[in-house]
């Protein structure tokens, strides 16, 4: 096959052309140069040792760790608001269904700074919790609160198209076959919701793993207790200490990469099952 | 945006009466669903306002007028104003190019301009800092050229473009690909040629999806942190932007902190209701454009149905033989 | 305009989508594609249109090679299969599109699109956008648009496929008396046999990227080129019948053998028309009986039933069918009038021999 298949519409030099070059100016040739600059400066032994020193692997353990339980939550109470805001009309639903965007639309050191002030000792939801002996502030559970919040809109926005599609039919088969509505969620609603679901769940896991405004306000910065990847890049930085944010970053990025490249296959498996 | 706004669509016409829950089941799933909604949306955006004019309105205002905060406004929406634009022209050249051409390479080319996304803020700070900081690759040669990159406002604006990179693109690709070529074909049967398709034909169809992308684009640009923090330097009244200003804020007023931070609640806010508003239009569009095509096809059936044999077509060429003659 | 098409290929990939055809579009003739889908007949149209570029062969536009001619320079009138009208322009700027761009004066294009407006009874309608337009409607502006820069020929892509078939016999009519009056050169691709014969002047029939025949109408009805135009335009039954002692033979049919050689298989094809039948059990000579009859409205479709259990199915006219006064269940008697022989390997048709004598069929409709 030709590079191109033939069209008579123009300008497609143009358009890769400057696709290509912009996209090599902001992209790929800054990446690079990280990359190179790990392979070139530092051997293998010590790239291993900045990346894997114990502050690292218990950031990297955190930021996995609590992006996973956030996304998990997200997975169940993402598909209850999908469901909701698609199945039932109640006063209000056209401002929630708006509102759900709202953590993809609030700058992220906003919605830190909030959560932050919320679960602090005067906060509105802290004067409770600090009392009852349940510390967010400052805490991995504060980490998880706040990529929780983030990651929200990804799994509702994913599964609420799929769940206006479903098709009526399918329901009613179920019903008519004598199951239940319990019974006809699990068996025959969820699976079919089930790609979106777990596309869902990746987009809003990958997002968590390399956030950074949201947590640094109410995570605090605790060595070792709840210091997240991004941030400990971000010390890193502070002290000079290039070497050690390119190790940790590499590392980021290659697993942000296995992530895209998952989430493309799950896509790639999910829109299978739309037709 | 269109499939969200055909999903609206069908919302409406449809019947729910078969397989709905019993009333006690949807009211617990929908106060369950309305706790965690007032819990983590809008009990957060709440405490935002309400923190702001903790300790007045006055206090509200001054924190507003001061200078460092003034300056951090300019710098934020002198970024914006130029990483928007950057990526506005990228985000409809490649979908031009991926919308309208079948090549090699696409699929991967797609991925890579998605790849933004995927990278954390702080390791896309962190590559300029690489490239231009000054242990960087081009950190010497800019120095003594007394270019500065890392540390003022170029940095700024380049992290922000990388951060913002996909979004127009990613509005337009589906939407232009939904369209296919059929229009721009027909302009160019036409005698139209390449550019006054583009700006006739392609561009005016993809106007409200581009809108879309440019808003999104917009709020991740004016609000982004984390890749800003990195190449900023964090210098009062140069390099801090509305969201650096809100974390140095934090450590001495809070109030004040929670006051610039309403600024940028509201955009946010801003850019719900645009995005609402956007799709319930295209929504809108999309039900007038059924309801209109079933009703004139209705009136074409009356006309078939004239007596005398005569059709809404043959009326047309009795007309045309009254024009020719 | 005579358009003249010598030896052109396309090739997508590995896909030869055209292979050497060749042809001539008369000045003001209304042409039809016609062909199954993936025949190739839409490649050749945007061929001639420009939208395609042939990877081999030449083509003429009033004797004049245009094949490295861009689509902007051709002057021709294009009518796409969803119409590809521009939505976000209204009915009054869709038509007056080509004319700006070809820089008229403001007084023309007015003119020139009140004219049209009026030619295509969209008065009233220039402010109207394609959405709120019916399909019928949408295909004029369409038409509109394209003859509005007056081109040398007016090309159309399926133009009655995206209308409901209540329509598209009022539009089939329109176009032709519209194609009267403008005498411009038309052609127009389809697949549907019945809108190729109602329509043109005359008919290309292409399958599988190849030419299968040209010719008007009636030719390519009346004298096939061979089996695949025979089955293709038109209903023909087909019977495979074994040669023995100089007989072709199914069942209690039997037909000349046609020069085939003892043991071969002799195939041959007819029109459900060519079968005629008698209340007389005794007047032609095979026996059946009637199994059913289907209305179609003027035309019946009758199913015979051989003693041996053959099933032949034929069409006639209601007058015919109420002039012989059966029922289901009558005995009747049939011949086969006119059939043709097909070739063993089912390519050419060797000729055409009118009959005397009886025949009948196996295959229907």
């Amino acid at each position: 096959m030709a590079f191109k298949k033939p069209s008579p519409l123009p300008g497609f030099g143009l358009s890769l052309g400057y696709t290509v070059f912009y996209l090599s100016l902001i992209v790929l040739i800054p990446l690079g140069a990280l990359f190179c600059r790990v392979v070139t400066h530092m051997g293998f032994a010590e790239f291993w040792k900045l990346a894997t020193t114990d502050r690292a692997i218990h950031s990297y353990q955190l930021t996995f760790g609590a992006s996973l339980i956030a996304a998990a939550i997200n997975a169940v109470f993402g598909t209850l608001l999908a469901w909701v805001l698609t199945r039932y009309e109640f006063p209000g639903r056209r401002l929630l269904d708006a509102l759900v965007d709202f953590p993809f639309a609030l700058p992220t050191a906003v919605a830190g700074l909030t959560l932050a002030d919320l679960f602090s000792r005067q906060g509105w939801l802290g004067r409770y919790l600090v009392p009852a002996h349940i510390e967010v502030a400052y805490t991995p559970l504060g980490v998880v609160i706040a990529l929780t919040f983030i990651g929200m809109p990804f799994i509702v926005r994913t599964l609420q198209p799929v769940l206006e599609n479903l098709e009526r039919e399918v329901e009613e088969a179920s019903a008519t076959l004598g199951a239940g509505r319990l019974r006809t969620f699990v068996s025959v609603i969820l699976p079919t919701i089930m790609p979106a679901l777990i596309t869902g769940f990746a987009l809003s896991f990958a997002r968590a793993i390399g956030e950074y405004g949201s947590v640094v306000f109410i995570a605090g910065n605790k060595p070792g207790k709840s210091e997240i990847t991004p941030l400990l890049i971000f010390l890193r930085l502070e002290e000079y200490d290039y070497t050690g944010a390119m190790a940790i970053a590499v590392v980021m990025l290659l697993f942000s990469f296995v992530l895209l490249i998952g989430i493309n296959l799950i896509e790639r498996w999910a829109s299978r099952f739309q037709n | 945006m269109a499939s969200a706004a055909k999903s609206r669509l069908n919302r409406t016409v449809r019947s729910q009466r078969g397989t709905e829950e019993s009333p006690w089941v949807r009211a617990v799933l929908i106060g369950a669903a309305l706790g965690f909604a007032g819990l983590f949306l809008l009990l957060p955006l709440a405490n935002v306002f309400a923190q702001a004019f903790s300790k007045g309105a006055a206090h509200y205002f001054k924190a507003l007028a001061n200078p460092d905060t003034r300056s951090a406004i300019s710098l934020t929406l002198v970024v914006a104003i130029i990483a928007v634009p950057l990526n506005l022209v990228f985000g409809v050249a490649a979908a031009w190019l991926i919308a309208k051409f079948d090549f090699k390479g696409k699929a991967l080319l797609l991925t890579l301009i998605d790849l933004p996304f995927s990278v954390s803020p702080v390791v896309s700070g962190l590559i300029y800092v690489v490239l231009f900081g000054l242990q960087g690759y081009l950190g010497e040669w800019l120095q003594d050229h007394d270019i500065k990159i890392i540390f003022a406002v170029p940095g700024i604006v380049l992290a922000t473009v990388f951060v913002t990179f996909p979004f127009v693109a990613r509005e337009l690709i589906p939407l232009m690909q939904a369209q296919g070529s059929d229009q721009e074909e027909a302009a160019l049967t036409l005698g139209a040629s390449g550019w006054q398709t583009f700006w006739k034909v392609t561009l005016p169809s993809v106007k409200w999806g581009l809108i879309y992308g440019v808003i999104l684009c917009n709020a991740r640009a004016m609000g982004e942190f984390g890749a800003v923090s990195v190449v900023s330097g964090h210098i009062t009244g140069l390099t801090d932007t509305l969201s650096l200003r809100v974390e140095k804020l934090y450590n001495e007023d809070v109030a004040a902190a929670f006051a610039t931070a309403s600024v940028l609640a509201l955009l946010a806010l801003i850019t719900l209701g645009l995005k609402t508003w956007l799709e319930h239009r295209q929504a809108a569009e999309l039900l007038r454009a059924q309801a209109a095509s079933l009703i004139d096809s209705d009136a074409d059936n009356s006309h078939t149905i004239r007596p005398a044999g005569s059709t809404s077509a043959e009326s047309d060429s009795a007309t045309a033989s009254r024009a020719a003659a | 305009m005579s358009i003249e098409l010598r030896q052109i290929s396309k090739q997508f990939g590995e896909v030869r989508a055209v292979e050497g055809v060749s042809f001539t579009v008369q000045e003001g003739e209304l042409v039809a594609l016609l062909g199954p889908s993936g025949g190739g007949k839409t490649t050749v149209l945007r061929m001639i249109a420009g939208l395609e570029t042939p990877t081999g062969g030449d083509l003429f536009i009033r004797g004049q090679r245009v094949n490295d001619v861009s689509v902007q320079e051709r002057n021709i009138g294009f009518v796409f299969q969803g119409y590809a009208l521009f939505k976000t322009m209204s009915v009054r700027q869709n038509i007056e599109f080509g004319l700006k761009i070809k820089k008229w004066k403001r007084a023309d294009i007015d003119a020139r699109v009140a004219e049209l407006l009026k030619l295509f009874g969209l008065e009233g309608l220039g402010a109207r956008y394609p959405h709120q337009l019916s399909g019928g409607q949408r295909q004029r502006v369409a038409i509109a648009r394209a003859l509005a820069p007056k081109p040398s020929v007016l090309l159309l892509d399926e133009p009655f496929g995206a209308v409901d078939a209540k329509i598209r016999q009022d539009l089939r009519e329109w176009l032709v008396r519209l194609h009267h009056e403008l005498n411009v050169t038309t052609i127009f691709v389809t697949h549907d046999q019945e809108e190729a014969l109602e329509v043109s002047n005359r008919i290309v029939i292409f399958s599988r990227g190849r030419l299968e025949q040209i010719g008007t109408p009636r030719e390519v009805y009346e004298k096939p080129a061979n089996e695949f135009v025979a089955r293709f335009i038109g209903v023909l039954n087909v019977l495979e019948l074994k040669v023995q002692n100089g007989q072709a033979r199914l069942a209690e049919l039997s037909f000349p053998s046609h020069g085939v050689p003892e043991g071969n298989t002799l195939r041959i094809g007819f029109r459900p028309y060519a079968v005629q039948i008698s209340a007389q059990t005794g007047e032609y000579r095979y026996r059946a009986t009637l199994k059913h009859i289907f209305f179609l409205g003027v035309l019946l479709r009758l199913e015979l039933e051989t003693p041996s259990g053959l099933t032949i199915r034929t069409r006639i006219i209601k007058e015919e069918f109420n002039r012989l006064g059966i029922a289901e269940g009558a005995e009747v008697s049939f011949q086969i009038r006119e059939y043709r022989v097909l070739s063993r390997e089912g390519d050419a048709l060797s000729h055409e021999v009118p009959v005397a004598q009886l025949v009948s069929l196996a295959e229907g409709i």
